[in-house]
């Protein structure tokens, strides 16, 4: 389905690219390049070998029976993102990205993260095709997260932390486009989600688009029909959009976006864009921001780094604007008990991240019917989280 | 033929950029005053933004400052007001797109407020030549030209770009973002050329320069000097005495800039 409105930047009114004119030139040069590559058979066999024998592709979509049985209502499937190799689906994207960019002759790549995920998975690919890499981590985030930071340094690659700003995730994104308008020659600037200036919000989609394909192939293959709602969760919304992607035409599928609502909506405390924030222009696009009366973007906050973000994707916007998906606010409190809850249950530790998604189910599931089916994105898995939902539990321990 | 226009006319211009309410804003203003006094052609008036993402660590810095100190959109544009009693100069906003875009209801209201203040100018360093259609009709209904950016990687770009540029054409010096630089190495006289062949608009040179020296071979290259980081430098550095000092520098450098030829 083409979701794209006749200006091929855009979804909607969303999307553009409000870039500097130095970088004009590389996006540009990105999208011919992808262009090229993208349905270039060599390319695509390539990516596939790396998915399947580096990355552990297909993930599991595993039914989650003792859940399905305690909530007494719709049956669970989880989506494995977190069983894929560095612990998320970020690899999916990651790989894509690594193999287009060393395909157009770079040689290093930057990229930002916010817990780490994305980084971690970007030092790996650069470790694995010997490219540079240098990763942009908020000051703040280096410390929730100092686990992910000596992942990425045995890696190989640098991690600069970010003082600027709110020092998370948004001041981490600034830093890594500073950088790239300073160096673009040999630097493919490998952004984490499905967000910022086209064409970087549909090269992220369609890598991240083959959760939602197997999703598709294996559920019919499970249930012999596609499921009744899909559930992920959002930041800037890579994991959500692949998990969407290939469910967009098929109208009987709920597509639920869970947003990290902090400490609540109804607080400063919060990072949940569509329910708190209005359309505005920022890192490259047009899209909903968390912003005060004056366009001065909020410094959010979520217990989670990776949901830590002020924005949402422009195709998550515009499924916003259209009602074709649906987007609900996740408190850090439900977050933490559904981090405990599927840990217990299923013996799976979510990331906490795809925590938010996890306690949107347990709130509908029971009350769905039997014979309904949800599938829920692990995006990626909680050993990273374990010390900082220790400390929301008012327990110390140290990594 | 617009006011920015017509500042480049008797000799090359000097531009100076302030970012308002830095470092609060009684001295700001007496500082974009100095700065008018001492001779600069065009003043750039920084609207300070959370997330300046073309900006250097001493912009970046500034601005932040500012904010905190709490300046707001609509302080500026009382600051201006007051300003334009006193200053006849063109007088530019630079800032980002959203906090044009997310000003009261929208655009036309911020370009609405800067023709009543008498702004001239506004630079978007994020609205390239491709998303410029969405502020430029706007801006021409109400007078104000939407400066133009062209970088060292524009190439290309360039003619398009120039044909449609209006007031001066912003010539990006360096890679990366704003900032002091020792040296600049752009092969400017070349892209200034490519500019000329598809129009008569002016072109200044930004980023990277604090000397006078500096200025006047930017300035000998193009049609004039545009000049941030240093001056905010010398105000972070000069606590009450940043009017005056800036006075001097601004005098110093804008002597530079007008006996080039």
């Amino acid at each position: 389905m083409g979701t794209e409105s006749k200006d091929n930047t855009r979804f909607g009114v969303h999307g553009g690219q409000y870039m500097p004119e130095t970088l004009m030139n590389a996006v540009i040069e990105l999208e011919e390049g992808y262009n090229r590559l993208k349905n270039d058979p060599d390319f695509q066999k390539e990516l596939k070998e790396l998915f399947n024998n580096y990355a552990g592709r297909p993930s599991n979509l595993y039914f989650a029976e003792r859940m399905t049985n305690d909530l007494g209502g719709a049956k669970i499937y989880l989506k494995r993102e977190d069983l894929n190799h560095t612990g998320s689906h970020k690899i999916n994207n990651v790989l894509g990205q690594a193999l287009l960019a060393k395909k157009m002759g770079k040689t290093r790549l930057i990229a930002e993260t916010g817990a780490g995920q994305h980084g971690v998975a970007t030092a790996t690919a650069a470790a694995l095709m010997d490219m540079e890499c240098v990763i942009f981590m908020g000051k703040v985030d280096t410390e929730r997260q100092a686990l992910n930071v000596y992942r990425m340094k045995l890696l190989g690659a640098d991690v600069i932390p970010v003082t600027s700003g709110t020092a998370t995730l948004k001041d981490a994104v600034s830093e890594a486009m500073r950088e790239w308008t300073n160096r673009m020659h040999d630097t493919h600037y490998c952004l984490g989600s499905v967000m910022g200036p086209h064409p970087f919000p549909t090269i992220v989609r369609d890598f991240q688009s083959v959760i939602s394909k197997e999703i598709k192939e294996q559920i019919l293959e499970a249930e012999g029909r596609l499921p009744d709602a899909v559930l992920a969760c959002v930041g800037g919304g890579s994991n959500a959009i692949g998990a969407f992607y290939n469910f967009l035409e098929d109208e009987g599928v709920r597509l639920i976006g869970c947003e990290a609502a902090g400490r609540g909506i109804d607080t400063k405390d919060t990072a949940a864009t569509i329910a708190t924030g209005r359309l505005g222009i920022f890192h490259g696009m047009k899209s909903y921001f968390c912003q005060d009366e004056f366009g001065q973007i909020a410094p959010v906050y979520s217990i989670s780094a990776g949901l830590d973000y002020p924005g949402i994707g422009p195709e998550h916007a515009w499924l916003h604007d259209t009602g074709r998906a649906e987007y609900v606010p996740v408190t850090d409190g439900e977050a933490v008990e559904a981090f405990e809850y599927l840990s217990r249950t299923e013996g799976i530790i979510p990331a906490i991240e795809s925590a938010h998604a996890v306690a949107h189910a347990l709130k509908i599931a029971p009350s769905m019917d039997k014979d309904k089916i949800i599938v829920i994105n692990i995006s990626g898995r909680g050993d990273k989280d374990c010390a900082a939902v220790a400390r929301y539990r008012g327990e110390d321990i140290h990594e | 033929m617009s006011n920015i226009y017509k500042a480049f006319e008797k000799n090359k211009a000097f531009i100076a950029f302030i970012t308002a309410g830095y470092p609060d804003i009684e001295t700001s203003k007496k500082i974009i005053k100095s700065a008018a006094d001492a001779g600069a052609d065009i003043i750039e008036i920084g609207i300070p933004f959370s997330d300046p993402t073309a900006e250097g660590p001493v912009i970046q810095g500034a601005n932040e400052v500012a904010l905190e100190a709490g300046i707001t959109t609509d302080k500026v544009f009382e600051m201006v007001e007051e300003l334009r009693r006193d200053i006849d100069i063109p007088l530019c906003f630079m800032t980002y797109a959203n906090v044009v875009f997310s000003y009261g209801n929208g655009k036309e209201d911020f370009l609405e407020r800067c023709c009543k203040v008498g702004i001239d100018g506004i630079i978007l360093p994020d609205v390239p030549f491709e998303e410029k259609k969405e502020f430029d009709e706007t801006c021409e209904k109400y007078g104000i030209d939407l400066i133009s950016l062209i970088a060292p990687t524009s190439e290309g770009r360039i003619s398009m770009i120039a044909k449609e540029a209006k007031g001066f054409i912003y010539v990006v010096s360096s890679l990366g973002v704003t900032g002091v630089r020792n040296e600049i190495t752009t092969d400017i006289g070349s892209m200034v050329r490519l500019v000329k062949d598809s129009t008569d608009t002016p072109c200044a040179v930004g980023f990277g320069i604090s000397r006078p020296e500096q200025a006047s071979k930017m300035a000998h290259l193009s049609d004039g000097a545009i000049v941030g980081s240093a001056i905010i430098k010398i105000i972070s550095e000069a606590g009450d005495a940043a009017p005056e000092k800036v006075y001097d520098y601004v005098k110093e450098m804008s002597d530079a800039v007008h006996a080039t030829d």
